[in-house]
């Protein structure tokens, strides 16, 4: 277990370790709301990097990582807690066929902590032998607004109860990170008790180094061109913009393909690495076959076919 | 030291609720929180510590960072160990909405990669559009009963789905281990199975209303009508659109409908001019689709398909826009002729994706309105067509 950086320039160096290039602006709320034991709320466009923060923290400080993936209609008994009903009922049969059927005692054994199932909230809160886990609960808005409003409890105390066994409240908070696509608002209520952070795409500067860090095998001059392709196609007005992990991931495949350069041929070959809709690829392939990859590569496009 | 810096936060704190932040207690105590934790000296790292505790929506952060120059200006933050509490005068005469307010070019180029219900009202606009603004006749009482009768009436063709959640129910198909352990446990050890059965619930609703001249003579009631469908349910986005497209969602949200209509005659600013249904689509896909339409909402588009553009680029529009979605239903008030033909460019290239096509000769009166969504017996197109016909 590390000891949690002391300060922002620590928290970047942390990152970093961990092959994640931060600027400053995510380091500062980073570093907050590890130094003020706050939730940390990360919007941002689909593959701008927001789970991956929770990883590599998780990585670099030594800490076990509780994700819960959030979707429509996620409910206690999935994200909390659920009773294991067959041991239970198995204990009651037990308990009958050793005539201990009208005991009430029974009803205290079997809503006991050994027939608890803990799921990932509640295994958060519990004691951790490498210290407090970080809690990563991602895309907070596939879930509906009743599990919103149960988070607030979770989230503001650290505590969660159980009707049948008490409260469990977590010695030491986990250091939690909540990530949103943005595909719905959560609701002020839940935000007020987090830091908030709008995870932006990066800037060519930033992206190389990241890139540079992930894939260091792609070479200089091949990450500088799937940079300043992928930023050319940010300025494009797409459907779906590329976010950081599709230039990750574009460049791997460049690399499997044993590409030195970025052409025409190996464009038209990957481009569905890079753009996940039809319209757009069609767009994309449209202007390339007017114009060639070379504006690409020069900085961002003015699109000659015209958006509107 | 802290004294001055709490002063300087709680001075910052209000100069953005004056900016209409919604700031409380809470967030300027983090906000003070934050700054203790940081350096001060770096102005960046006190940007976004602060940014980090008071901003809670993207939307918000061009606003903040406005806010937030004046705020480092006005307290000398240069000098930071040793913050001035900000001069009498300042105080005496605090930063008001007007001085804090962005600039109209500031706030246009801050909208324009970030539309958000509070700064659509400030977009680009061009000359060339005709912008005007409109004057609803206050809501009598008579129509307010009406409004809220027929809404009781309003069934959308829009079944409830089914949800991921379970309830309680005698009948249901699925065992409750849970209630089925507690109430064995009540009784003593026999097992008196309890049932569940999977919860439903509307699923989100997406408006898309015209208010182009076109649509003018409906205009009052079509609002009177999403006014009342907004506060009806929950998970309903209102927006308007004509030569662009404008988020009233909040501004409907009032629940006074008189008040609610006045602020969104104000945020809307091209009433009753053209129609550019093509490039107004494209907005709503490009920018709010993947936020309002995520969790498989029904899209309501109210037009009557007479596009200034000539389609141009519609269907291709209106194709993404239906496979977003769980099912786009278009109300066409046009139909004012029992042998209505689809000559319009803009209605046929529309057509082809419509789920549900409500054609209307008149609508005169929310009743007519709501009998044309629910109960007349609809054109209804055969399944999802993908490609154009």
């Amino acid at each position: 277990m590390t000891a949690l950086p002391a300060n922002i320039d620590a928290t970047v160096e942390l990152l970093r370790q961990g092959g994640y290039v931060a600027d400053r602006a995510l380091a500062t709320p980073l570093y907050l709301a590890l130094a003020l034991q706050r939730p940390l709320f990360l919007e941002g466009e689909a593959g701008v990097g927001k789970t991956e923060i929770a990883k590599v923290l998780a990585a670099t400080l030594g800490r076990d990582l509780v994700r819960l993936q959030c979707y429509e209609g996620l409910d206690i008994a999935a994200a909390v807690y659920e009773w294991n009903y067959p041991r239970q009922m198995m204990a009651i049969r037990l308990a009958e066929a050793a005539g201990r059927g009208q005991d009430q005692s029974i009803v205290k054994d079997i809503y006991g902590a050994d027939f608890l199932i803990k799921r990932p909230l509640l295994a958060a809160l519990e004691p951790h032998a490498k210290g407090a886990p970080i809690l990563l609960i991602d895309e907070i808005d596939r879930t509906d607004e009743p599990f919103e409003a149960f988070l607030l409890e979770v989230l503001s105390d650290y505590q969660i109860s159980i009707p049948e066994l008490g409260t469990v409240h977590a010695a030491t908070p986990p250091i939690v990170i909540l990530t949103s696509n943005r595909t719905r608002e959560i609701h002020d209520a839940l935000k007020r008790r987090c830091l908030y952070h709008w995870l932006d795409y990066p800037n060519a500067e930033r992206e190389r180094a990241i890139l540079a860090a992930r894939l260091p095998k792609v070479g200089e001059r091949l990450t500088a061109q799937v940079v300043a392709f992928v930023q050319a196609l940010r300025a494009m007005e797409l459907f779906k913009p590329p976010g950081i992990a599709e230039s990750l991931d574009w460049a791997q495949a460049l690399l499997v393909l044993d590409a030195g350069e970025i052409d025409r041929g190996i464009v038209d070959a990957t481009l569905g690495v890079l753009l996940k809709y039809q319209d757009d690829i069609a767009r994309v392939r449209g202007e390339i076959a007017t114009r060639g990859v070379a504006p690409f590569l020069s900085g961002p496009v003015e699109p000659a076919v015209a958006a509107q | 030291m802290t004294g001055t810096l709490a002063f300087n936060v709680m001075y910052f704190a209000r100069m953005l609720r004056r900016a209409g932040f919604p700031i409380g207690p809470g967030q300027t105590m983090t906000a003070l929180a934050a700054l203790q934790a940081i350096d001060l000296g770096q102005k960046d790292d006190v940007y976004w510590a602060l940014h980090a505790a008071l901003v809670d929506r993207h939307a918000r952060s061009g606003m903040f960072r406005f806010a937030f120059e004046r705020f480092w200006r006005a307290t000398s933050f240069e000098a930071p160990m040793a913050w001035p509490a900000p001069a009498r005068a300042a105080a005496d005469s605090p930063p008001t909405l007007e001085s804090v307010s962005v600039s109209e070019q500031d706030r246009e180029r801050e909208s324009r990669d970030e539309p958000d219900a509070e700064t659509t009202e400030t977009l680009s606009w061009s000359a060339a559009e005709r912008l005007r603004a409109m004057d609803f006749e206050a809501m009598s009482a008579e129509e307010r009963a009406e409004a809220r009768r027929m809404m009781a009436l309003l069934r959308l063709p829009i079944p409830a789905v089914p949800t991921r959640r379970f309830h309680g129910s005698p009948s249901g198909s699925r065992i409750d281990m849970r209630a089925t352990l507690r109430k064995m446990v009540r009784a003593g050890g026999v097992i008196d199975l309890q049932r569940r059965r999977r919860a439903s619930r509307h699923p989100p609703l997406v408006v898309l209303c015209d208010i182009s001249g076109s649509m003018a003579s409906y205009a009052r009631m079509l609002l009177h009508f999403l006014h009342v469908i907004t506060n009806d349910r929950d998970r309903v986005h209102t927006f308007l659109f004509g030569t662009r497209l404008t988020n009233v969602t909040r501004e409907m949200a009032h629940r006074d409908p008189d008040v609610a209509l006045a602020r969104v005659s104000r945020a809307a600013r091209d009433w009753s001019g053209g129609t550019r249904i093509g490039q107004t689509l494209a907005t709503f896909n490009r920018l709010w689709s993947r936020r309002v339409l995520g969790q498989g909402a029904v899209v309501l588009v109210i037009s009557d398909g007479l596009d200034r553009d000539g389609g141009e680029g519609l269907s291709q529009e209106m194709e993404r826009l239906q496979h977003s979605c769980r099912r786009l239903i278009w109300l066409n008030p046009l139909l004012r002729y029992e042998a209505f033909e689809p000559k319009s460019a803009g209605i046929r290239a529309m057509l082809p994706y419509v789920d549900d096509f409500r054609p209307v000769h008149n609508i005169d009166s929310l009743a007519s309105l709501v009998a044309a969504l629910g109960d007349l017996p609809s054109e209804r197109l055969a399944g999802r067509q993908h490609k154009a016909a």
